[in-house]
């Protein structure tokens, strides 16, 4: 009788999880167009940086600090690597081309020769292999109630990315740097005539969005385990669409957008089966692009590629 | 005579191919108002652009304080407090009143100073004040104006570039922009003022220069240039 409600909960506290991840990932997609228009196409493979280096540094920590004080490490070190590596790609392959003011088209070619670079390097590096991260935590339940089971990771993990999503709002809001972000968004050169260092502000861009690309990568490895050269592929596509589902260059719209692409993933997995669950997600999200086709919280038109 | 602060030495500017200056020379001294005159497209927003080093100039040396500042960052000549308002007001519209002013004093770290700042701008421009929560693009041309002048002022300039402060301005507020100019010359602003309203910006200047096609082709005292048949002929009409 109460089977059916119990199973729906369950699939809404695990869309909300996958959701939030695929909205953390969907920020930097969103910053990084916001403020310089550009599709970062190798995101994606930022999220499978992230993951990697989480993965290699719990093997070297996990060994004396085992269970969350070692993943937690771990993720920081993810953070600020993957960190680096975004604000190395702007630095090396997008601010030059900035500068020369070069086509749209032109920065998204290089995006796209970015994330290969990185998807083969790391393949290489990788030896193509699949790689299984042994958290060894055990998920303790919360609460139960028939089907439904709410577990201390499941928790753990919603509380870190709502905090995530909450700071980052106050600082776009708040701070000097986020007051800059926006306004680089709208009108660079007069940015530059407040005395704003605008390529210093995009770096931040880039190292905080890439940073936000691990933390999401190091969780996602907690609760999927696999860990490949080829994990930031499907993934950054589906965050991109979740960006632009929210509207692209929107902060708010794509932490909805990457909630309701989770939601929808995982209410498809319960009724349409998990083979089915993209096609079922992809076509609600085309059906709201159609009513909204600026994304639900795009203020502007988005610009054709 | 005073100190000099802004030399601007065969300084030549181009956009692709095209020639926008070619090789002007100019000087501003402390506690002056001088004006850059010319009708469109003589080059005084390019010239203005250049000294703050939002494009690159092909020759020539801009000095400010005695330092070479040519080849310098936008943001790092704002920090020397070479300041400009750029032609437009450029108010950022989706940030508020108290946004805006914020951004405009963007180098200083010191918050108890900005606060500082900001009660004098609104002291100046007490409409502002009333407005602080609204959003820039929903102020009237005029309060942009003062919007503008106001994020100029919380950088606290030693030197002051305006870009045709009057444009798209009704005649009666270009009257309040102009005492505006008057009172923060005073108060010991210098200011380098662009302007194609020749009349109110030679009712203020010490001195001036008039552009035509890339090039200063007359300058003079402004008392001299109110009265000089070409300018007159060219600019103030009748
Ligand atoms: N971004 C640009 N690309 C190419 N040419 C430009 C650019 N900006 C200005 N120009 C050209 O350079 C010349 C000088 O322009 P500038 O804007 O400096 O004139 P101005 O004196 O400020 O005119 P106005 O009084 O109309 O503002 C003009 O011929 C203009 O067409
Ligand atoms: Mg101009």
């Amino acid at each position: 009788m109460f089977t059916i409600w119990e199973l729906i909960l369950q699939q809404t506290v695990n869309g909300l999880i996958l959701g939030s991840f695929y909205a953390l990932v969907a920020l930097g997609y969103s910053m990084v167009y916001g403020i310089i228009k550009l599709l970062n196409f190798a995101h994606g493979d930022i999220f499978m940086v992230g993951a990697f280096v989480c993965f290699a540094s719990f093997g070297v920590v996990s060994a004396a600090l085992p269970g969350w004080p070692g993943i937690v490490i771990s993720i920081v070190i993810a953070m600020i690597i993957a960190g680096i590596v975004g604000y190395l790609t702007q630095r090396f392959a997008y601010r030059p081309l900035i500068k020369a003011a070069a086509p749209r088209l032109s920065l998204l070619i290089t995006a796209i020769g970015v994330s290969l670079i990185i998807y083969n390097a790391v393949m290489v590096i990788t030896s193509s292999r699949t790689y299984f991260f042994q958290s060894g935590i055990e998920a303790a339940p919360l609460f139960q109630a028939g089907m439904f089971r709410l577990t201390d990771i499941q928790v753990i993990l919603l509380t870190i990315s709502a905090s995530l999503m909450a700071g980052l709002t106050l600082m776009i809001k708040k701070t000097m740097v986020g007051k800059a972000m926006r306004a680089i968004a709208l009108d660079r050169d007069t940015c530059r005539l407040m005395g704003i260092n605008v390529n210093k502000i995009i770096g931040v861009t880039f190292f905080i969005g890439s940073a936000l690309a691990a933390i999401a990568s190091g969780m996602y490895n907690i609760l999927y385990v696999n860990v490949s050269f080829s994990m930031g592929y499907m993934f950054g596509i589906k965050a991109f669409t979740a960006a632009v589902i929210g509207g692209i260059g929107s902060i708010p719209g794509a932490m909805l957008g990457g909630l309701l692409l989770g939601l929808l993933e995982a209410i498809g997995t319960q009724f349409v089966g998990s083979q089915w669950k993209d096609v079922f997600a992809f076509g609600l999200l085309i059906v709201i692009l159609i009513f909204r086709p600026n994304g639900l919280m795009g203020k502007t038109e988005i610009e054709r590629m | 005579m005073s100190k000099l602060l802004l030399k601007v030495e065969n300084l030549e500017t181009y956009y692709g191919k095209v020639a926008a200056l070619r090789g002007i020379s100019f000087e501003v001294h402390e506690g002056q108002i001088v004006t850059l005159l010319g009708s469109n497209g003589a080059g005084k927003s390019t010239t203005l652009k250049t000294i703050s080093g939002l494009i690159p100039s092909a020759a020539g040396t801009v000095t400010f304080c005695g330092e070479d500042i040519t080849r310098k960052p936008a943001h790092d000549i704002v920090k020397r407090g070479l300041v400009q308002l750029p032609e437009g007001r450029h108010i950022f519209k989706d940030h508020t009143v108290l946004e805006n002013l914020e951004l405009g004093s963007y180098t200083l770290k010191d918050e108890a100073e900005r606060k500082r700042r900001m009660e004098s701008v609104f002291e100046r421009f007490p409409i502002l004040a009333t407005r602080r929560k609204q959003l820039g693009g929903t102020l009237s041309g005029g309060e942009q104006q003062m919007l503008a002048i106001g994020r100029g002022l919380m950088s606290s300039p030693k030197l002051l570039l305006m870009d045709e402060p009057s444009m798209g301005i009704a005649p009666l507020i270009v009257r309040d922009i102009t005492e505006i100019i008057k009172n923060l010359h005073k108060e010991g602003t210098t200011i380098l003022l662009v302007e194609q309203n020749a009349k109110m910006a030679l009712g203020l200047a010490d001195y001036g220069y008039v552009m035509d096609t890339g090039s200063i082709v007359l300058e003079g005292r402004g008392s001299d240039l109110r009265r000089d048949e070409k300018v007159v002929k060219a600019y103030l009409g009748d």
